[in-house]
């Protein structure tokens, strides 16, 4: 063995880099294993970071001082806010990125992070002894020692690519597979499983037709991911927009059952929300056209992402239907999408700080826990990184709770109720939607990232001075008042109730509008976008924050209820078998989280909770 | 600042002790207790007061319990209004608090969970779990398919996808605004689809108060042909001459009504017109025809047959109790071939004579008994189901208020009607939008 580290991040994809960022950040001698140093931080599929509720994520990553949002700004080549017309709670920043730039972003960033050094190599396993991770062994026979891991093998466990009846394991197109740690954590007892997911063919862009195609700009001025970013610098292009046509959905039927994801070569789940075209025009008959994207990869390289035709068809196949598509007559392909499957560890096998519960000190992220996406990687890669390195530093795991981030939604349902098909945030999914907001994720998170010390003097300076700011605003904008009389004068539609009312209140009102009270107050006329934008959208939402408040007491509350981890649920007779066993698979940690188990009634909570109270029940099995 | 509601809940036997026990806990108790009884009795002693209603009206005289906290079961203060185990009564207490602000029906297993959260689990464990097996949701939902499931047996699914229809619309025009036109369909039927759900379970509101004008306590219908003994029967359970008896036929040509306790619970005995074949004259017509009516409202029939005469009508439904009259008359052979013809489910008596009285009234008692949990219990599902279903339209009339650009106030406002819903419909998880929208709509790129 040669060096030591605290923390070895085994996988250089998005969760990888964000692990190793931040196990590096908060001071753990941390080492980063990849196969290539040069395939850090490549996008695998679509080159695009954020959108709903990922976008929330990506936020949320920045707030903590992790690299995905500053990253993004550096390679984006067009931004756009999804729902600008809706209102703050979701909307949502995405932006297409050039591949190139973001992975030399990426690969310079994490070599300039101190306490961190990439290693190139294959990772073969772990190295256990006496139940306790010591470290990572490679292919060509060097190990590493360490006292946490966290393992973020993306597709490459048991990878195989499927492309109509060709069969190849691979973790990425041109990639081997990973296949020794599928082995090891099927002996440590983990339950695995097997996902799926697709990936179009990339296009050159010299042979599309653009002009007979529609145009989609990005914003003008594009809004940045990172708060730390003022303003982008990288040059914007233009998207465009095509659709599939009579002939193409023909040539797709004729050839379902030659498309690997019908002849039942594939076993794992695919996602629902990202079918493939196959899929999507088998499914839905009666649409006579799909949209489809062409994304560009990158501001020099001509290849096209045409987002919106994942697909497993034989080669031949994909030529055809891709030439029925307007402006693709005489498109050349550069290489054939491809459908993937790849080995997954039940996500209930971990806690909330993202460790196996049956192995301390390894800890998992990104698709191997059943994910999709590079922002749910990435949100889960700081999480994992953050832990493995306080694991390495004997100190407790840190969790973040459904009340204040989208990465604690995104962990909770994971390690709670498991997945099906690839998990993908959205904001249907966080409960407390108006308050996780991607405009105030530094306001949540910024504060407990600079607890965690994951936060640089640089965002720690900016942060609080824009808090202040917006205390300060906050403060004046309540001092300021005016009687009912006074503010129907200043024409503010006020009910007539002899009432005072502070500008803020008078904010919260659904006709009064941030102007008419800079009319009145000349003083406020002055405020910062940010700051303007921030009472805005409190304001919008005031009339919920109560019932919100409220109910974040519940959650915490219950989950500031613990079970203890060898509860025996088999002692409770009047649990349903059925129950009984799920309990004993998710072992949730807290009362409030078995409230979250599928299939849980108060009843069966009451039972939990008098079982626990209930001295010796441990002894009862 | 404690923000916590004050609960309550039916914690009697349900009708076994013909004294019904609604329990209060939180930090509103006390004075509750002053709005409904007047003023805080001594702290933990019986007190027989005066129950009012917020207009001015006697509920009951009931007895009043103040419990204050920290030392009840709960660890909160606590109250208990001991009242009459009448539905009526019940559901008018009921009703009286969830009136009341920051007063509402307690979830299923609230008691125990606020005992736990204040240490004081130990204390109701055995009482709370047994309380929770009762008022589990699954009963609730049960009741609810009875309850509001008259026409048609798929209201209550047709509601649960109403409720995720209009879920997954809503999320669709917000999460997957990326994707094509979805989002502008879903947008173009959201509102329509709330309307429909609105209109679903106000028309079942409005069908529900209808069919269940709550009783004055269980009715007993005596019913049977002219001259059998129905008159002498009520006077019998009554105590004391409430109908007039005499050997000729007709004589009960009105309803006559007594108010008697039966096993502890406040009974109306109605006295009915005999039937018959023949009509004599209009007046006893229109007796015979109030006397249909009643058996077929009453919540227990007792049908009463004279042995020394033939039989010549049948009650319009099965009778829940059938007497056999006037036994002392006839030989024990003719008995058994009478009751044969009632499956041996008749009860032979003398009332004149006093055979087979006591038995009678231990029959009627259980009965009572019987019927009245079940009324009880129907009162309780049906308060919470009608505070439930009120509540989601409520919140529903509020999402169709939200402009389009606030489609997430909807959201909001459309997750806390089907989180109210809940109870009737079954809990609508994320996955289930989320499975609704990918069968309704092609999303994805």
């Amino acid at each position: 063995m040669s060096k030591t580290y605290d923390v070895i991040v085994v996988g250089g994809g998005h969760a990888g880099s964000e692990a190793a960022a931040a196990s590096a950040r908060i001071g753990a001698r941390t080492a980063l294993l990849t196969h290539r140093f040069n395939t850090i931080g490549e996008m695998s599929c679509n080159p695009a970071i954020g959108g709903l509720g990922k976008g929330h994520l990506v936020r949320e990553i920045d707030a903590l001082d992790g690299v995905m949002g500053s990253i993004t700004d550096r390679a984006g080549i067009q931004f756009r806010l999804l729902n600008r017309s809706k209102g703050p709670a979701v909307r949502g920043p995405r932006a297409q990125a050039d591949r190139k730039l973001y992975r030399q972003a990426m690969q310079e960033t994490l070599q300039n992070q101190s306490n961190l050094d990439i290693i190139e190599g294959a990772a073969l396993g772990l190295s256990l002894k006496d139940g306790n991770v010591v470290g990572v062994t490679t292919e060509d026979g060097r190990g590493f020692s360490c006292r946490a891991v966290v393992l973020t093998t993306g597709t490459f466990l048991n990878g195989l690519i499927h492309l109509g009846d060709k069969q190849i394991p691979a973790g990425r197109i041109g990639e081997p597979p990973s296949t020794g740690f599928s082995h090891q954590l099927a002996e440590l007892g983990l339950r695995l499983g097997r996902l799926k997911t697709g990936t179009p063919a990339r296009l050159d862009g010299k042979t599309i037709h653009w002009n007979v195609l529609e145009e989609q700009k990005g914003d003008d001025p594009p809004q940045p991911f990172s708060f730390l970013t003022d303003k982008t610098t990288t040059p914007q292009v233009s998207c465009f927009i095509t659709e599939t046509s009579a002939k193409t959905h023909e040539i797709i039927a004729a050839n379902l059952l030659r498309s690997a994801m019908y002849s039942g070569q594939i076993k794992g789940t695919g996602p629902r929300y990202c079918p493939s075209i196959e899929d999507k025009i088998n499914r839905f008959a009666d649409k006579t056209s799909h949209q489809i994207f062409l994304e560009p990869e990158g501001l020099d390289d001509d290849t096209v992402y045409p987002n919106g035709i994942s697909t497993s068809l034989p080669e031949d196949v994909q030529d055809q239907f891709i030439r029925t598509i307007r402006g693709l007559e005489d498109v050349r392909i550069i290489r054939p999408g491809y459908a993937i499957e790849y080995d997954f560890v039940d996500p209930t096998e971990l806690d909330h700080g993202l460790m196996v519960k049956q192995q301390k000190g390894l800890f998992l992220a990104g698709q191997i826990n059943g994910t999709t996406g590079y922002e749910e990687a990435a949100a889960q890669g700081l999480v994992a990184g953050l832990n493995a390195a306080r694991f390495a530093a004997g100190q407790a795991a840190t969790v973040f709770d459904r009340a204040e981030a989208y990465l604690g939604v995104m962990i909770d349902d994971l390690v709670t109720r498991g997945v099906t098909e690839p998990y993908r945030m959205f904001t249907s999914r966080a409960e407390f939607r108006l308050t996780l907001r991607a405009d105030n994720a530094d306001q949540r998170l910024t504060a407990k990232g600079l607890d965690l010390g994951l936060v640089d003097g640089r965002r720690a300076h900016a942060f609080s001075q824009k808090s202040a700011k917006l205390s300060d605003l906050r403060a004046r904008m309540s001092a300021l008042n005016l009687t009912s009389a006074a503010a129907a004068k200043a024409g503010l539609k006020v009910n007539q109730d002899g009432q005072k009312r502070s500008a803020l209140q008078l904010l919260a009102m659904p006709d009064v509008s941030f102007d008419q009270l800079a009319q009145i107050w000349p003083e406020l006329l002055g405020t910062e976008d940010f700051a303007r934008e921030a009472v805005e959208a409190d304001a919008l939402y005031s009339g919920y924050a109560d019932r919100q408040t409220r109910e974040i007491e519940d959650l915490r509350r219950e989950d500031g209820l613990t079970i203890p981890a060898n509860f025996d649920y088999h002692a409770l007779p009047a649990l349903s078998m059925e129950l009984r066993q799920k309990l004993s698979r998710v072992r949730p940690s807290t009362l409030g989280q078995a409230t979250r188990v599928d299939g849980m009634t108060p009843a069966a909570l009451a039972c939990v909770l008098h079982g626990i109270r209930k001295p010796n029940v441990d002894d009862a099995a | 600042m404690n923000a916590r509601s004050t609960i309550f809940a039916l914690s009697s036997g349900l009708g076994r002790a013909g004294v019904a026990v609604i329990r209060l806990s939180g930090p509103r108790s006390g004075a509750v207790v002053e709005r409904i009884a007047g003023r805080l009795p001594l702290p933990r002693s019986f007190q027989l007061m005066r129950l009012m209603s917020g207009a001015g009206d006697e509920l009951d005289r009931g007895i009043v319990i103040w419990l204050p906290g920290p030392g009840t079961v709960t660890g909160e203060d606590m109250a208990e209004f001991h009242v009459h185990g009448s539905p009526a009564v019940i559901a008018a207490m009921l009703g009286e608090l969830a009136g009341i602000a920051g007063c509402r029906l307690a979830d299923a297993g609230e008691f125990t969970r606020r005992a736990f959260e204040n240490d004081k689990m130990d204390l109701l464990e055995v009482e709370g779990l047994a309380d929770l097996l009762v008022a589990e949701t699954e009963t609730q939902r049960r009741l609810a398919l009875r309850q509001f499931s008259g026409q048609s047996s798929s209201v209550i699914s047709q509601w649960r996808e109403s409720v995720l229809k209009a879920c997954g619309l809503i999320e669709a025009a917000i999460d997957f605004v990326d994707d094509g036109d979805v989002a502008a369909q879903a947008v173009a039927r959201v509102r329509p689809a709330i309307a429909v759900l609105i209109a679903e379970l106000s028309q079942a509101l409005k069908d529900s108060e209808a069919a269940s004008h709550v009783r004055r306590g269980l009715r007993i219908v005596i019913a049977g042909a002219p001259n059998v003994g129905k008159s002498t029967l009520l006077n019998c359970l009554a105590g004391r001459r409430a109908a007039i008896v005499s050997p000729i036929a007709g004589t009960t040509r009105d309803v006559v009504e007594a108010p008697v306790m039966i096993a502890g619970c406040a009974v109306t005995l109605a006295d009915t017109a005999g039937l018959r074949d023949a009509e004599t004259d209009p007046v006893e017509a229109e007796g015979m025809r109030l006397s249909h009516a009643e058996i077929v409202g009453a919540d227990i029939v007792v049908w009463v047959e004279s042995l020394t005469e033939g039989q010549t009508v049948m009650p319009a439904r099965q009778p829940d109790l059938v007497i056999l009259n006037k036994a002392d008359l006839v030989s024990d052979e003719s008995i058994q071939i009478r009751n044969d013809m009632w499956l041996g489910q008749g009860l032979a008596v003398s009332l004149e004579g006093g055979d087979g009285v006591s038995g009678l009234k231990a029959v009627l008692a259980g009965l009572v008994a019987s019927r009245n949990a079940v009324a009880e219990h129907a009162v309780v599902a049906r308060a919470r189901h009608v505070t439930a279903i009120g509540e989601s339209i409520r919140f529903l009339n509020d999402a169709l208020s939200r402009p389009d650009d606030l489609l997430e106030l909807m959201a909001e406002d459309v997750r806390h009607a089907a989180r109210a819903l809940a109870l009737v419909t079954g809990r609508v998880g994320v996955e289930d939008v989320l499975g609704k929208i990918f069968a309704d709509f092609c999303v994805g790129k």
